[in-house]
């Protein structure tokens, strides 16, 4: 029992006693600063504020089930923990340890001597050579063969000479159109003064070249180019909801309650804002995009459904170098 | 207990004159040197952060149904690379803290990078013969950013997807070869193939990260062999040959180790506190869906930006387009940047200084005039294309009109550099003179004085 | 049909003409007041000059204000109670303001509104039937890419769609149903009234989304992600390098 006691004493004052090492005599390196006690317990209160925050996190990650806002407190324990510390330690530099400002000459600017051999040993070396030129064009040439012939299996990584995929879209004359549901759109469904989506039915809606936009028009919006004035259905427009000029997807419509006063109608891309002309074939009327909105050809079949009446007027997508080479064609 | 430890691994390693060396290596003390040590820190806690995540993260874009706890998204179609980042900041214990850490992480790190960029660039410390340190330093920004940029991508929420897209578009906006180029990084267009994530992914937490890991391990060493700079004014006994600072040990050890620490400290803090990038709320993502107000990552900021602003054009001859809009903000403003950035040391050494000589002493920006000058027009046309990047927030909220913002940032983006480059001149060289004169009237005060006395 | 439409509309109109009630006669001063200037008197715009100007055609130069028969109290309940009305200058956007009319004004004025002709009444949304995640999906698809995606406002070429925070339930159906200014109309063919129901209920918990992250700086995303991480992170962690290393003194 008294042992226990006695134990407990010596490790109290040897945990809280104060003394400084005796060091022996000799010429100091790191020089001698006075003892600075009370820093010192402020960093060894940091250090234990740090172990509790420590502490705190698996305490609190094993309660978890029990607290609202986990995420803060799991935040606050483990991040204060870090703070603490690495305050305690910025205290023991600061005010612990022997401030020292020592000088250093800075390394040589250059080797003169160094570099002379590395010279003399890469030239003597070569010296058995007799068509020196040849060699290193040959030495040269293999290796960048070896590097070309290396590189040659990262071509496989995707069609890179292939560029018809940029041209194809699911759309094809007869194919109908539905909304995300797969349910098709009838014309009668489409209202003015509000836009739809709709994709080419069974295909993969999330290729660029599938989802479209559908704004039904009165007679004296439509101011189409003859090329494009017999795209519209009843009325109906479509066009491609991928922006030409970042591939975001167009899902604003600006329609004016009240025409006189208010902004023409436009379909605008949330990225950068291009804005398109939704009545004049999808012209660019602001913004980055140069290109013109692609617009589809619509038709309705018997049962009042709508169809497409071909294929995009212009690729799908933002521009590239062939975009404007070739019409989209199916996919 | 010391002496035996040491004596121990020296006789098995033969250590000691090394870390005798190493432990009394010399740094000089100035705060702005510690800037760089933020990144560095931050590096850290995205490498063991990152790698928890890697744990919960799933690469592939195949379709499920969410049946998790979060119900505005129950029995929605998402991706599994998504649903698997829902999972990770919904059920996964902590996962939620270590994610937002990681980001806040990511967003720190290049400032901190920004900011020593700064500290380097206006006080001359890339001149011979720290040139290549300062080549490989850019180097680290420019993959930082791509790496940052890919990890937000790997989320495949609605920001995530939008960000993507206008990735792509601007990859294949590359004049003659971007379409092959885009074809061959998606695996044909985009939204490209199940294999375009598996890319990603490698490249986000493998390939990137071993590079930048090289990367700052070459600039590490390049600091070391040749040491830092140091300022004159910060000893006198600092000089051209005389490097004055503290040892590694004892004093530059806690020092550095308490900065990694609050470093770590703060970015847990974040993580625990302030919500980033909850992607909750923006829903998964698919092409025919986008949403107002979508943002990249601050350090992507400037390249939306270049984007807005350019006037809506492609450059073509017949039907071939030469080049695509994209091209001039979201890859030819960036090149340009980083091109002065890389090539700033010989330019300055070709046209203003002709000088090739050794520096080891910092300028502070007003020694330089020049060099300031035309550091602060460039940094301010980038961040005056930074702050068009997001003018659209700001005239949502103070009711201006974003059409007439664009225009009128079309315009000051040229004239406010270098009215800032002609202020900064003059207030160097303003400084300067104050200095001269100061040190005038000190030394006839002195000579007075000697004077007097005698 | 319209013809049919149009004696309905006349039969009621009579009808309420003549059997007009002191509230509806309160509104009806009210309306000479402050809105017929612009929405002419008995809520049909009177053709009038409002100048010729760029891009203007003959008959915008007329027209000042659309006609308010058949709107219906829906229509009237939501610009007043909103504030959008009545505006400072014709064309402008409508913005959420101070209401400036009483309540029982604001009764007065819906009556008499409601009273010129056939409009819908101001209807009533259940939230509570709605399905949150239907609701998530239909605002990503119809309202998010000019509202942002949770409903924090945003910003399209023209105008300004507003935030949704201070938008009541019945004033998201009623603008949902309207279109107000540039914004999109969606019919009960559009968006049925489960969905609709199902769409406030999502617009209801984006007002007060779980933040589980904690701080939610606007639920806006990377721009006030960037403003903490260089105002809060970076102004933290220069303070620390400004405590840890040396400063330059100017007296060297």
């Amino acid at each position: 029992m008294s042992r226990i006691k006695d134990l407990l004493v010596s490790l109290t004052v040897l945990l809280m006693g104060r003394g400084r090492p005796s060091l022996p005599e000799r010429e100091r390196i790191v020089p001698d600063e006075p003892a600075n006690p009370g820093w010192e317990l402020v960093a060894v209160a940091l250090f234990g504020l740090g172990a509790l925050s420590a502490i705190a996190f698996p305490v609190l990650y094993g309660l978890a089930d029990h607290l609202s806002h986990e995420n803060q407190w799991f935040g606050l324990s483990l991040g204060l923990a870090f703070v603490f510390i690495g305050a305690a330690l910025v205290v023991t530099a600061h005010k612990l340890i022997a401030t020292e400002e020592l000088e250093e000459d800075y390394p040589p600017e250059e080797h003169p001597e160094e570099q002379e051999t590395i010279v003399q040993v890469v030239e003597e070396s070569g010296s058995r050579f007799t068509r020196r030129g040849l060699f290193m064009l040959s030495l040269g040439g293999a290796g960048g063969a070896l590097g070309l012939a290396l590189l040659t299996p990262l071509v496989s990584l995707g069609p890179v000479f292939r560029i018809a995929p940029f041209f194809g879209t699911p759309w094809r004359r007869g194919r109908r159109l539905v909304d995300e549901h797969g349910r098709p759109w009838k014309a009668s469904d489409i209202e003015e003064d509000t836009f739809y989506t709709a994709f080419p039915e069974g295909a993969d809606r999330e290729e660029l070249g599938s989802p479209i936009v559908l704004v039904r028009l009165p007679e004296e919006r439509l101011k189409l180019p003859a090329s494009l004035a017999h795209y519209p259905a009843n009325g109906i427009v479509a066009y491609s909801k991928i922006c030409t000029h970042a591939g975001c997807a167009i899902s604003l419509y600006r329609t004016p309650l009240f025409q006189p006063d208010e902004p023409r109608p436009a379909l605008v891309c949330p990225c950068h804002y291009s804005t398109f002309d939704p009545g004049d074939g999808g012209t660019v009327l602001f913004g980055p995009a140069g290109r013109k909105l692609p617009m589809l050809p619509l038709e309705i079949d018997g049962r009042g459904e709508l169809r497409a009446a071909g294929n995009f007027d212009e690729a799908v997508g933002p521009s590239w170098w062939g975009v404007r080479n070739r019409k989209p064609g199916p996919s | 207990m010391i002496r035996k430890t040491v004596r121990f691994l020296d006789q098995r390693t033969g250590d000691a004159p090394l870390v005798r060396k190493t432990l009394r290596y010399l740094f000089p003390d100035h705060w702005s040197f510690l800037l760089g040590e933020v990144a560095l820190y931050s590096f850290v806690i995205l490498v063991l952060t990152g790698t928890y995540l890697a744990f919960f993260y799933t690469p592939s874009t195949k379709e499920i149904t969410y049946h998790g706890p979060y119900a505005p998204l129950r029995g929605q179609q998402m991706s599994e690379a998504y649903h698997s980042v829902l999972d990770i900041s919904t059920s996964v214990r902590a996962g939620l803290l270590i994610r937002q850490t990681h980001h806040w992480a990511a967003d720190v790190f290049i400032a901190a990078i920004f900011l020593h960029l700064l500290r380097v660039f206006f006080t001359g410390a890339y001149r011979k013969p720290r040139e290549l340190t300062y080549v490989i330093g850019i180097t680290i920004l420019v993959v930082s950013l791509l790496e940052g940029y890919m990890g937000y991508s790997l989320v495949d929420d609605l920001l995530s997807g939008m960000g993507l897209a206008i990735g792509y578009a601007v990859a294949i906006s590359l004049p003659f070869v971007g379409g092959n180029f885009g074809e061959l990084i998606w695996h044909g267009p985009f939204p490209g193939t199940e294999a375009f994530w598996s890319r990603m992914y490698i490249a986000h937490v493998f390939l990137v990260p071993a590079l930048l890991a090289l990367l700052l391990t070459a600039h590490l060493g390049l600091v070391a062999l040749k040491h830092h700079t140091q300022f004159r004014r910060s000893d006198p006994r600092a000089t051209q040959r005389k490097l004055v600072g503290v040892p590694l040990y004892p004093g530059q050890t806690p020092r550095s180790l308490g900065l990694f620490l609050i470093t770590a400290g703060v970015l847990f803090l974040l993580g625990g506190l302030v919500q980033i990038n909850p992607i909750w709320l923006w829903g998964p993502y698919h092409t025919y869906l986008s949403t107002n107000g979508a943002q990249p990552d601050w350090y992507l900021g400037w390249l939306i930006g270049g984007l807005r602003l350019v006037p809506g054009f492609d450059v073509t001859i017949g039907s071939y387009t030469l080049v695509p809009n994209p091209f001039w903000g979201g890859a030819l403003f960036p090149l340009v940047v980083f091109g002065f950035l890389l090539a700033w040391p010989m330019l300055e050494r070709r046209f203003i200084t002709h000088d090739d000589g050794f520096h080891n002493l910092a300028d502070r920006p007003r020694d330089a005039p020049l060099r300031t000058a035309i550091g602060i027009g460039v940094f301010t046309w980038v961040t005056l294309v930074f702050v068009a990047g997001g003018i659209d927030r700001v005239a949502v909220m103070f009711d201006l009109s974003y059409t007439a913002a664009i225009w009128a940032f079309r315009f000051l983006i040229w004239v406010i550099p270098v009215l800032f480059g002609v202020i900064a001149y003059r207030v160097c060289v303003e400084l300067q003179r104050g200095e001269e004169a100061e040190r005038v009237r000190k030394r006839a005060e002195h000579r007075a004085k000697a004077m007097a006395e005698s | 049909m319209r013809l049919a439409a149009v004696i309905v509309v006349a039969l009621a109109c009579a009808g309420a003409a003549s059997a007009q009630s002191p509230l509806v006669t309160r509104g009806e001063h009210l309306y000479g007041r402050y809105c017929a200037s612009c929405h002419g008197m008995n809520g049909v715009a009177t053709p009038r000059t409002i100048g010729a100007g760029p891009g203007r055609s003959q008959a915008q130069q007329r027209a000042v204000a659309p006609s308010l028969r058949g709107v219906g109290a829906r229509a009237a309940d939501f610009y007043l109670r909103t504030g959008y009305m009545p505006l400072q200058h014709v064309g402008e956007q409508p913005r959420r303001s101070r209401v400036i009319f009483d309540e029982g004004q604001i009764r007065a004025l819906i009556a008499y509104v409601a009273s010129l002709g056939g409009g819908p009444p101001i209807p009533q949304p259940h939230p509570e039937r709605g399905d949150i995640s239907l609701g998530q999906h239909l605002f990503t698809d119809h309202c998010a890419g000019c509202h942002q995606i949770a409903a924090e406002g945003g910003y399209v070429t023209g105008a300004i769609p507003p935030p949704l925070e201070d938008a009541t339930a019945t004033q998201v159906a009623q603008a949902v149903r309207i279109g107000p200014y540039v914004m999109p109309r969606f019919s009960r063919k559009a968006i049925t009234t489960h969905q609709l129901d199902s769409l406030i209920a999502y617009v209801e918990y984006a007002k007060h989304p779980d933040d589980p992250g904690g701080w939610a700086i606007g639920h806006l995303g990377p721009v006030p992600e960037g403003l903490v991480t260089w105002f809060i992170a970076m102004v933290a962690l220069v303070l620390t390098c400004l405590a840890i290393g040396k400063r330059l003194r100017s007296h060297e």
